[in-house]
């Protein structure tokens, strides 16, 4: 089992000893999978989109809309949010108490919460601006890109706060501790998610 | 044995990494953006480069998924869904990219 400590260090319940490490990657493989063909889904999108780039009908284009200084904040949220996930699995490993793995999830759920707000204001001054989905092609490859990624952060916020009502109700359990891992591969996985969409989407739509 | 002692302290720091080399590779990007000096090309480029290894960066530190031996499964997981994405996306572009061109 020493080589095994190692091998999902922040994912593992090693320190706990309530589950065995086959059980719980048994469980998480499972979600993997789930993940992966979420992954084909936003795959396929970002096709679209590549597709409809030039197909702008005379609308806004791509350079007009996008601002890289929110991009660049919501980047910083989410990566941040990433980190404080981390910590959190790290304490629910380390540390029997519930209480510092609770104040990370919130933490990591404001920071998903301020990305929302910001990235809801980006898609407000778009409509604004005239840029909705109907007006072309590419606005509508966009909103189903870049929103469907938003309604992922608002899942995943949301259960943030079913595990922080669980971890009340029921104490940091071998269930709970299994249901925040998987929650740990969602939130992570959203995040690799965005650095597809800043770079393809808001970077490479920016290069003059 | 001696991995176990230095678990906690050694994870926090693992993540730290972690977030530092994606923190300097988006801070990358977005310069080569905000003070573009390369061709359009080139700067695209390097773009996809930096995604690339951020994303290598967070499935390693954050993930936790290695090239050793234990963490096969997920790890033969995810390089299959790669091949699927690759084969699905840069289908669709050269289909798609080439019935523009005939239609133009």
């Amino acid at each position: 089992m020493t080589s095994s400590e190692l091998r999902h260090t922040g994912l593992n319940l090693g320190g706990t000893g309530e589950i065995s490490h086959e059980q719980a990657e048994t469980g998480l493989f499972g979600f993997w999978v789930f993940l992966m063909s979420d992954a084909v889904i936003f795959a396929l999108l970002f096709a679209t989109y590549g597709v409809m780039l030039s197909a702008t009908a005379g609308g806004p284009t791509p350079t007009a809309e996008y601002k890289i200084g929110p991009a660049f904040i919501e980047t910083l949220l989410l990566l941040t949010s990433s980190l404080t996930f981390g910590m959190a699995s790290i304490t629910m490993k380390h540390d029997a108490r519930p209480r510092g793995l609770f104040g990370w999830l919130f933490v990591t759920l404001l920071l998903g919460l301020a990305f929302l707000g910001f990235e809801l204001h980006d898609f407000a001054t778009m409509v604004g601006d005239g840029a909705w989905p109907m007006r072309s092609g590419y606005l509508s490859a966009f909103f189903a890109l870049v929103p469907l990624h938003g309604l992922h952060v608002l899942f995943g916020s949301l259960w943030i706060v079913v595990m922080m009502v669980q971890l009340a109700v029921f104490g940091p359990d071998a269930r709970v501790k299994l249901n925040i891992l998987r929650l740990g591969l969602f939130w992570h996985f959203l995040d690799i998610v965005w650095i597809a969409i800043f770079t393809i989407v808001y970077l490479q739509g920016l290069i003059r | 044995m001696s991995e176990r002692k230095t678990g906690k302290a050694g994870e926090i720091r693992s993540y730290l990494i972690g977030y530092g080399l994606a923190l300097l590779l988006t801070c990358a990007a977005f310069a080569a953006i905000r003070w573009q000096s390369f061709a359009a090309t080139t700067t695209l480029a390097v773009l996809f480069a930096l995604a690339l290894a951020q994303v290598i960066v967070h499935f390693r530190f954050f993930l936790h998924i290695r090239l050793s031996r234990s963490s096969r499964d997920d790890l033969q997981l995810i390089l299959f869904s790669a091949l699927i994405v690759a084969l699905m996306v840069s289908g669709t572009l050269v289909i798609l990219f080439n019935l523009r061109q005939r239609m133009m």
